[in-house]
């Protein structure tokens, strides 16, 4: 499998109220994504659906490492990046319903969460459209002397386009501090990795630019947030844009659409055995980080706050028509 | 007024731009020591410094996406895409991106962007090199397309671009960078989607706008020679369209002719003389006449390329076969 991994919670010198956000975090992205999910089949949401489930760690533990001031901007896989950032679940839920009260105000969808205030710098739909943008953000925090760090995350699929290669060689070029991270789940819809890209390990792409990398566990949160908080600092010391390729595995389908036929059950069920929720939460418990009454705290808080935010988003108004005609300008 | 040239225009709404406003930085292939590929940024490496203008490599993707970037983290990005045939390496970027932000999320950011670029054929350049796409751009929804005529319109539309919150793309024109014309100095400003009457006249109108402008005002002598005097609208901007002016000159003229350097098919012509009829129809004397671009890829042999570009001559031909129906 590879990637490096931490073993122990006890060894990452984080709190315990700091891991059991982790994992509070963790299930509420699943949660999410599970109701989501359920509400697409049902109807309530259309369009295209990404879900997250499997690679919960990589927003979680890599989220984590970021400040409040620094940028988060993400691809379609969205969800939980955005609910890592800060995004309250009922904006996210109004979002996915079409409803006036989502993140942007329904017009963007499973695709395009955003949020200003909390520096969610956007889903962005188009594979690695956002990487340039991502180069542009680290112009900015330097020429404006803001020390703000921007995490960039993408997929396996998006490394294999001109963006990727003009984005990380102006990155170095220019110095800018951007932390770039792969989130290699092996396939791009339903290729394989090692069918759409000649070089498997995306880490060894980042040395076409010579931009210093790692490859990291993205079932294990620790890891993840080990590596995204070295090179987080490694890009807001001024030393410039960083790589990481986290390997991770979506367990549900590319989209609500896919029929999932290019990959064998038992291959899933191989990785569902390394759930990075379940794995966290058992060496929370063997560690005696966890109480059977604090994940049962846990559990409950997230199924209220997920069950808040299906009844916000239901009982959200529509736009209203008048929307139709807004702010396709900004006033100057 | 001094006299100076397109380009020392340009350049001049730069310079003035950089010092009022420390977010303005420029960049873009060959813009430091080349000074750009037709010498608009030269010299403002020596002024502003190297953090302010700075080299791309040749990467047309990451210089339109750095530019949406630059401009989501605070700054008033100018790039340069050196001409409107890369542009279409850029265009996802533009289109997909900066196009989108302010709305896409919820009306939450703007991206104040400039994307310069140019545009247009007549250098014996080829199909490649040759293009006038500006209609693809002016029909997306969320940019704004500018197309300077004059020196004094090319400094003023340029400063007010980059002050404006919006991405504006600034199609400049091939032939007119040695073009002289008086500039006023200072904080001179033309404002978006305004067009301009050129020239005034009472028995048609003349829409066009970027080099096509000074064709047609050359068409515009030469007819007055024989006593028809036509009126010059130049649209200045593609999006916004103004076509309030347009409207009221040919409520006055009740002729109408577009000369666009472009393909006709899908046009600006097309898009303009439309409008007139649905506004305006009721004060036509005769149908709308187009003059456009030969549609061909744009060879490189001199007289076939100026066979392809429309001159004075063709727009004179138009008004004739137009005044044959009417009798002015
Ligand atoms: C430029 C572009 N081409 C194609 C698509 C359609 N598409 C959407 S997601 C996707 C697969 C991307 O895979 P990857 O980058 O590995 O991300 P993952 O879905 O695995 O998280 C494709 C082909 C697109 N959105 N943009
Ligand atoms: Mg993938």
């Amino acid at each position: 499998m590879g990637g490096k991994t931490v073993t122990k919670v006890a060894k990452s010198g984080l709190d315990k109220k700091t891991v059991l956000n982790f994992l509070h975090q963790m299930l509420l992205i699943r949660k999410f994504e599970d109701k989501a999910g359920e509400l697409y089949a049902r109807g309530k949401i259309a369009g295209f659906l990404h879900l997250y489930n499997g690679e919960e760690a990589v927003a979680v533990g890599a989220v984590s490492a970021l400040q409040e001031h620094d940028l988060l901007i993400t691809h379609y896989r969205d969800h939980g990046h955005a609910i890592a950032k800060g995004i309250d679940v009922k904006r996210c839920m109004a979002e996915l319903l079409g409803k006036a009260t989502g993140c942007v105000k329904g017009r963007g969808g499973s695709m395009h969460f955003f949020d200003m205030s909390l520096g969610m710098y956007g889903g962005w739909a188009i594979v690695a459209g956002h990487l340039p943008l991502a180069v542009g953000l680290g112009l900015a925090s330097n020429a404006l002397g803001k020390k703000q760090v921007t995490l960039c995350i993408f997929g396996d699929g998006a490394t294999n386009i001109g963006y990727f290669h003009e984005a990380l060689n102006l990155a170095k070029l220019w110095n800018v501090p951007v932390v770039f991270l792969c989130e290699n789940n092996l396939y791009g819809m339903g290729t394989a990795v090692h069918r759409a890209s000649a070089v498997t390990e995306m880490v060894r792409k980042a040395d076409a630019y010579n931009i210093p990398a790692e490859r990291v566990d993205g079932m294990d949160v620790l890891a993840v947030r080990e590596a995204t908080a070295k090179a987080v600092e490694h890009a807001r010391r001024g030393d410039g844009p960083y790589f990481l390729e986290v390997l991770t595995y979506r367990f549900r389908g590319h989209s609500m659409a896919d029929p999932i036929l290019y990959r064998d059950k038992s291959e899933v069920d191989e990785w569902k055995q390394r759930d990075p929720i379940v794995s966290f939460r058992q060496k929370l418990e063997a560690e005696g980080l966890l109480s059977p009454q604090e994940l049962e705290q846990i559990e409950r808080e997230t199924d209220e706050l997920i069950a808040e935010a299906v009844r916000f988003a239901e009982e959200s108004p529509d736009p209203p028509l008048t929307d139709l005609y807004e702010d396709i300008y900004a006033d100057s | 007024m001094p006299m100076i040239t397109y380009r020392e225009a340009l350049n001049q709404a730069l310079r003035e731009e950089m010092a009022r406003d420390e977010r303005v930085v420029v960049f873009g292939e060959d813009v430091v020591a080349y000074g750009g590929a037709y010498g608009v940024t030269s010299g403002l490496v020596q002024d502003f410094g190297d953090k302010r203008i700075m080299d791309t490599p040749i990467a047309e993707g990451v210089i339109g996406g750095a530019a949406v970037g630059a401009a989501m983290g605070g700054l008033r990005p100018v790039a340069e895409l050196m001409t409107i045939n890369f542009a279409l390496l850029a265009s996802d970027a533009l289109i997909n991106h900066a196009a989108k932000v302010h709305h896409m999320f919820g009306g939450q950011m703007s991206v104040p962007l400039v994307i310069r670029m140019v545009g247009g054929g007549g250098a014996q350049l080829a199909s490649t090199h040759s293009q006038s796409l500006e209609a693809m751009f002016a029909h997306v929804p969320g940019l704004k397309v500018v197309t300077p005529a004059t020196p004094a319109d090319a400094k003023g539309l340029l400063k007010s671009a980059i002050r404006d919150d919006n991405p504006v793309l600034c199609i400049e024109h091939a032939l007119l960078y040695r073009v002289r014309g008086e500039v006023p100095e200072g904080d001179f400003l033309v404002p978006l989607g305004k067009a301009e009457v050129k020239r005034e006249g009472k028995d048609i109108t003349f829409v066009a706008y970027s080099r096509m402008t000074l064709v047609a005002l050359e068409a515009a002598d030469r007819l007055s020679q024989e006593g028809i005097e036509a009126e010059v609208v130049d649209l200045r901007s593609l999006r916004p369209l103004d076509m309030e002016t347009v409207l009221a000159s040919v409520r006055k003229t009740n002729r109408a002719v577009t000369v666009e350097e472009a393909w006709r098919t899908y046009g600006i012509g097309a898009e303009v003389a439309s409008r007139i009829q649905e506004e305006a129809f009721d004060y036509l004397d005769a149908p709308i006449q187009r003059v456009a671009g030969v549609e061909v890829p744009m060879p490189y042999a001199k007289n076939l390329e100026q066979a392809a570009i429309p001159d004075a001559r063709r727009v004179v031909e138009a008004v004739k076969k137009l005044l044959v129906r009417t009798n002015v």
